[in-house]
């Protein structure tokens, strides 16, 4: 169990490429961080410099009120599950999870005996003599689970470790993840890209972008506050519309005067609406054209232009449309506005 | 895997045909005419040979400088396989750390990987000359009298040096590609898992470097017998006298200064088998072990 404080932690590489910039978050104990964000924005690098394998440039991280910037990986209580598992190839399933308790002396006896409960929670007793070249990659991914968990540590970290799964298989390891961690009470940092992931599994969400925090927040609250058009377009299957607007006389207005609510302030300005808060109705007071019908099963999203600007609205699979024009109405209090320079929600 | 054929059946004889001809000429043929002229006597002065069976095996095997000959021939192996593979793993792993200017140093390392062997012994003549050669300064500094080509060790001393020295930067490069075949995460994964060096070289390095050494050990068992000679025969000037040799340069010494082309043949002839022994050794580990993905 572990705190975990991060203050104005930065990575420069060597090429003098900033991959961090100060990055300010604590995490308490128990809680379950995931950090997302796009390709390259620095997660992986972030959560490398909390493992100890990417020297820290500046500012300091603690574990439990420990200092651990110049400590050993090794010593800092950590475990980390890798996007492609780095089991050891040379050893079997039960020496890949016990070679981390091996090195703590931990007593051959015992190292068994934890072995033994990870695989059986893991389900991997059969395959315990076996290499790691000869399971399968849901396989592995536990292995690499079990090696994680049998030791106990204080911290958990994950770096993508569904990427390399199948979507099914994905979705079933995504809940056990989840539950092994609610039953270990283990505190968690786990990386994705995937923004199902994060909303999923997420007690806290860190949005990264460029280097740079975005929000922090829980998935509720980044999913209907987004703190910017980044966020907002980023969170989300679809993402949150955004559409260029402008305030006048106290509404938001878009297109050739259409009005959508009430809001203080004028000039321009950018208008988020999520798909789902927008309903098909004949007394509506918005033209929305549909152009495309894209059929998900349990339900549709229609592709089209409102006020003549790109446009998506998510309907249950009950409703019927086909391309042309539609009456819609905006549920009221949904529209978030967004600062045109900046992107910051107002 | 897919297999590509040939279309037509004499395209792939036609192809090989170089390639076998030159292995036929070169490798069956001679080897066919020593097992041959094993089983002879040949007159010293080329009149004539006459059959005895095997005699010239029996003269091998009961004669006390052979098999001292080949004691020597193990023990330098054994040396030359030893310091090749360690120091060239030993460097591998340095050269693997290194970050900055990593590249000039692997190139440095490797360049004496392009020297021709008889080239390495004169540069080993040169290091060991008698009145000015500086490695022999060196020994003399440490209170050795070191004297190339006169004394027995000394000599056998600087074969092993120099045939090292030439053996290490092909060893250096196998190495080392395979230590950069290994995933970086599986190396980070093994920091997490154990605080000591030491400890995730022997655990985790040394177990997955282990076909790129094994490969490595045939190739440098078969260098240290077979390929020294150039060194062996540059280092001594081509006047073996007292000095030590291996079997390769025995085999030569007897048939083409000694003129005994039967009991040389019945060496190359053992020698043979021995090559022939590594091979299949070779091959049947290869398959058994040792394959992980
Ligand atoms: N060793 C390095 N030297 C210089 N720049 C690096 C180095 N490693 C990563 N970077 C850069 O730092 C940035 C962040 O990399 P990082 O691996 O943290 O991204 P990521 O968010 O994990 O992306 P992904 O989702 O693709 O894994 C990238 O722009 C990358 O090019
Ligand atoms: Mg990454």
């Amino acid at each position: 169990m572990a705190q975990i404080s991060l203050q104005n932690l930065r990575k420069i590489y060597p090429n003098g490429f900033e991959a961090v910039q100060p990055t300010n978050f604590d995490i308490a104990d128990g809680e379950f961080v995931v950090l997302v964000g796009p390709s390259g924005c620095g997660k992986s690098t972030l959560l490398r410099m909390v493992a100890g394998l990417e020297d820290i440039t500046e500012g300091s991280l603690s574990i439990n009120g420990r200092q651990v910037n110049n400590v050993d990986p090794a010593d800092r209580d950590i475990a980390m599950v890798f996007q492609n598992y780095a089991l050891y190839p040379h050893m079997t399933v039960r020496k890949n999870i016990g070679y981390g308790l091996k090195n703590r002396k931990t007593a051959p006896a015992e190292i068994e005996a934890k072995v033994q409960e990870a695989a059986k929670m893991l389900n991997l007793v059969e395959y315990l003599d076996r290499k790691p070249s000869q399971l399968s990659g849901g396989q592995r991914q536990r292995v690499a689970m079990g090696r994680a968990v049998v030791r106990d540590p204080a911290l958990f970290l994950f770096d993508e470790p569904l990427s390399n799964l199948d979507a099914k298989l994905r979705h079933q390891m995504r809940i056990e993840i989840k539950s092994l961690q609610r039953r270990l009470g283990v505190t968690s940092i786990y990386v994705t890209h995937d923004q199902v992931e994060a909303m999923t599994m997420a007690d806290r969400i860190i949005v990264l972008n460029g280097g740079q925090i975005e929000q922090i927040g829980t998935p509720a609250e980044i999913y209907h506050a987004p703190a910017s058009t980044f966020v907002a377009s980023f969170m989300g299957a679809p993402p949150m519309n955004l559409v260029e607007g402008r305030l006048d006389t106290g509404q938001v207005m878009i297109g050739d005067g259409i009005a959508l609510g009430n809001a203080e302030g004028t000039g321009p300005v950018t208008v988020g609406i999520r798909p789902e808060d927008v309903e098909l109705n004949d007394q509506g007071s918005l033209m929305f054209t549909v152009d495309l019908v894209e059929e998900l099963g349990a339900h549709r999203l229609l592709h089209g232009r409102l006020a003549g600007q790109p446009f998506t609205v998510h309907v249950g699979k009950e409703v019927v449309v086909g391309a042309g024009d539609a009456a819609v109405n905006i549920k009221p209090d949904s529209i978030r506005l967004f600062d045109v320079e900046t992107g910051a929600a107002r | 895997m897919k297999r590509a054929g040939f279309t037509t059946r004499w395209l792939p004889i036609l192809l090989l045909l170089p390639q076998l001809l030159i292995i036929a000429v070169f490798f069956y043929w001679p080897a066919v005419h020593a097992v041959q002229s094993s089983f002879f006597l040949q007159d010293p002065f080329g009149f004539g040979s006459s059959f005895v069976g095997l005699d010239n095996y029996r003269d091998l095997a009961g004669s006390g400088e052979y098999i001292k000959i080949a004691r020597f021939t193990l023990l330098f192996t054994v040396l030359v396989t030893f310091f090749s593979l360690g120091l060239a793993l030993l460097l591998a792993v340095k050269a693997d750390n290194v970050i900055r200017g990593a590249r000039s140093y692997r190139t440095l390392l490797m360049w004496v990987y392009a020297v021709a062997p008889p080239v390495a012994g004169f540069i080993g003549l040169l290091m060991f000359n008698q009145s000015w050669g500086p490695l022999t300064e060196m020994a003399r500094a440490i209170g050795w009298d070191f004297k190339l080509g006169v004394n027995f060790n000394d000599t056998a001393t600087a074969m092993v040096i120099v045939s090292v020295w030439k053996q290490v930067p092909v060893n250096f490069i196998f190495f080392l590609s395979g230590l950069q075949s290994i995933p970086k995460s599986v190396r980070e994964a093994a920091l997490i898992d154990n605080r000591s060096a030491v400890g995730r070289f022997w655990d985790v390095t040394f177990p997955l470097l282990a076909p790129t050494g094994f490969f490595l050990l045939i190739i440098n068992i078969t260098y240290a017998l077979f390929d020294t000679f150039g060194i062996i025969d540059t280092l001594v000037k081509g006047e073996p006298g007292n000095n030590p040799m291996t079997l390769v340069y025995k085999v030569y010494v007897d048939g083409f200064r000694g003129n005994d082309l039967g009991g040389s043949s019945a060496q190359s002839v053992v020698l043979m088998v021995l090559v022939l022994a590594l091979t299949v050794f070779q091959f049947r580990l290869i398959e058994r072990r040792i394959h992980y993905t």
